[in-house]
């Protein structure tokens, strides 16, 4: 089976979803593929909290002044340009979603906007009840299957991207379900696959955010950038044991309610006094500094108590939500739980332009999988901003470049000869999450990094080659090709770690523990014949 | 201790078997840790589908335990075994994989057999 189309978009998170809406607005021929199925695999659908976006619904704002937040919480290190795209373009965004009926939530008849973390004023839109992420896949997912111009499948992995001349003639995806490897032809060809926060042990990804987007962008020559910035979000769920419910939950919990972050001393140690104002990345180190001087809680966590809160309050605030958690046996008004730093968000990605071009001709990326919008923190909010609003941005401008394009001949699928290597990928793959975690984590030191280094290059030479699949859900195989993909982000992450000797936002190194205005740059990363090339 | 599972394990057309697996039981493990333990500790081949992993959020993990259509990733594992199987009234794909997606979000032209 040979398959062809104008715009490939490979990822089926809000990013994508938007991009195939908005490409197929401008005529073109969609073709939205994901190895998972559609609109249920990314990060989108498991988005609990909220959305920024300068509405001015709550209080007067101007996309300026979400600009200048973003900028603050990046930390000196945001390209401009796409941090203006991402605070400029979001009301249209956000509207657009609202007359396709994602139901913000609202008060008095206005849509509600609470204030996060970082922002100046009441600035984030939701959904109740922690119900955002489910609310805009499937709001997005509905209205693809009502667009004759989008072709959605699902369990359609893509492994490769096809080049001629250098340009992006589309991909060879492996069908999972049967193992059938599948060329696409396409004009122009968008990534939208998410980050790599898989790589991190404790994290709050799907299965599918291993990043196999910039590995895809990687080898077929485009450039990645800030890849040393990892967010950890600082309240993830740690215990007791929390089924059904997202790690991040406690986030509109904290917007709603406040609530009080505690060491073992039951001492604030942030200073926010009740209230959520903490950025992420300062609050994540205060955690680790309790925690190694010996003032965490049981688990190696902080305590965040609601225990000011009735059982009132707490229905009105998250109705259904109070039930799921008692049947997990925890009760707020009775005990605190605990909570600890978690890989959530990449800040790095692929570098592409204000049109979201790759360095790549034809090849475009969308969403997490960009690098550059949010510099070295994310402030809370901005990744469904810069889903909707790249993707949207990616969308118009594969569909244009698209019309413009003739319809590359199809290449034929590749027939890999690699042998399998002798090791359980599912095992080494857990055992890279160790240490990944342990090394490459909010806190880092030459030593460390050097081992990850040594650990990932050991790793290399399984990983060189991706065999063939054997028939249907080849899961031994899919977990090869993770592993592949894993390892080289990984080893992005740590060179680029490694080589900034500074502390930054999320890249906080203990043997450089200030920022250093020298460092004010990013780092690039490109893959050439004898492996990766980092640049200034 | 122990928890005890008998997965299904087969592909469509031909006669499935079961297998037995013994996994470390802790309070609060769900069947999808207990699944994934299993690839990693003994047969990375075991098919399943999921991937939220914890959250409950992409309804991907649907499953037969016990004769009931349950969620793997919130049914806790208990201390005794307990039968896993793929949901009957889908199409096999293989182990526990079933096709759960909508026909117009699948590979247009792929046919996955029925389950006999």
């Amino acid at each position: 089976m040979r398959l062809q189309t104008d715009v490939l978009i490979i990822g089926s998170g809000a990013a994508g979803m938007y991009a195939a809406l908005e490409a197929a607005r401008h005529g073109a021929r969609v073709m939205l593929v994901d190895r998972s199925l559609i609109g249920r695999g990314g990060a989108t659908v498991m988005a609990q909290m909220t959305v920024a976006v300068a509405l001015g619904e709550e209080q007067p704002d101007h996309w300026e002044h979400h600009l200048a937040d973003t900028l603050k919480a990046g930390r000196e290190l945001c390209d401009p340009a796409l941090s203006r795209l991402l605070c400029e373009e979001a009301p249209a965004c956000i509207r657009e979603m609202d007359a396709w009926g994602v139901g913000w939530a609202r008060k008095s008849g206005h849509i509600s906007q609470v204030q996060a973390p970082g922002h100046d004023r009441p600035r984030c839109v939701y959904v109740d009840f922690v119900n955002t992420g489910p609310a805009v896949s499937k709001t997005l997912r509905a209205r693809l299957q009502r667009t004759a111009e989008v072709q959605r499948t699902g369990d359609l992995l893509v492994t490769e991207l096809a080049l001629r001349d250098g340009a992006c003639v589309g991909a060879y995806a492996v069908h999972t379900a049967t193992g059938e490897s599948i060329p696409i032809a396409a004009k122009t060809t968008i990534i939208a696959t998410g980050g790599l926060t898989r790589i991190y042990a404790r994290n709050s990804a799907s299965i599918n955010m291993g990043g196999d987007g910039y590995a895809l962008a990687l080898r077929a020559g485009a450039e990645l950038i800030d890849m040393e910035f990892v967010q950890f979000f600082p309240i993830g769920h740690l215990a007791p044991r929390l089924v059904g419910m997202d790690p991040i939950m406690w986030d509109p919990f904290r917007y709603k309610l406040g609530g009080r972050l505690l060491n073992a001393e039951m001492r604030e140690f942030l200073q926010e006094d009740g209230r959520y104002v903490a950025a992420r990345d300062h609050a994540t180190y205060a955690i680790l500094k309790e925690v190694a001087e010996g003032r965490g809680s049981p688990h190696g966590g902080a305590w965040l108590s609601f225990q000011h809160c009735s059982e009132r309050e707490l229905r009105a605030a998250f109705g259904p939500v109070i039930d799921r958690l008692a049947a997990n046996g925890i009760d707020l008004t009775r005990a605190p739980i605990e909570v600890a730093p978690i890989a959530h968000y990449h800040m790095g990605g692929i570098r592409v332009d204000a049109e979201m071009r790759t360095s790549v001709p034809q090849l475009f990326a969308a969403g997490e999988a960009v690098g550059g919008a949010n510099g070295a923190n994310r402030l809370s909010g901005n990744a469904i901003t810069e889903a909707f609003v790249f993707g949207r941005r990616a969308g118009l401008r594969a569909a244009g470049l698209a019309g413009n394009t003739p319809m590359p001949v199809p290449a034929s699928a590749r027939a890999p000869a690699a042998r399998r290597p002798e090791l359980n990928p599912a095992a080494e793959i857990a055992r890279l999450q160790a240490v990944v975690n342990q090394h490459v984590g909010p806190l880092r030191s030459r030593a460390g990094l050097a081992r990850a280094l040594d650990y990932l290059n050991a790793l290399g030479a399984a990983c060189a080659q991706l065999p063939a699949p054997h028939g249907s859900v080849d899961a031994e195989w899919l977990d090869l090709h993770d592993l592949r993909n894993m390892r080289l982000v990984a080893e992005c992450a740590t060179r680029a770690a490694l080589e900034r000797t500074e502390s930054r936002g999320a890249h906080q190194r203990d043997d450089f523990p200030d920022m250093d205005p020298a460092w004010r740059v990013h780092q690039k990363l490109r893959l050439a014949a004898d492996g990766l090339r980092l640049e200034r | 201790m122990n928890a005890k599972l008998k997965v299904w394990r087969g592909t469509p057309g031909a006669p499935g078997r079961y297998e037995h697996y013994e996994v470390p039981f802790e309070p609060g493990q769900t069947v999808l840790d207990a699944l994934r333990w299993i690839r990693v500790h003994h047969d990375a081949s075991l098919a399943i589908r999921f991937s939220c992993i914890n959250a409950n959020a992409c309804k991907q993990c649907l499953i037969q335990a016990d004769g009931k259509t349950v969620y793997a990733c919130t049914t806790r594992l208990a201390e005794r075994e307990m039968t896993l199987e793929p949901l009957p009234n889908k199409a096999l794909v293989k182990d526990l994989v079933t096709e759960i997606a909508p026909p117009d979000e699948r590979l247009q032209g792929s046919a996955v057999p029925r389950k006999p």
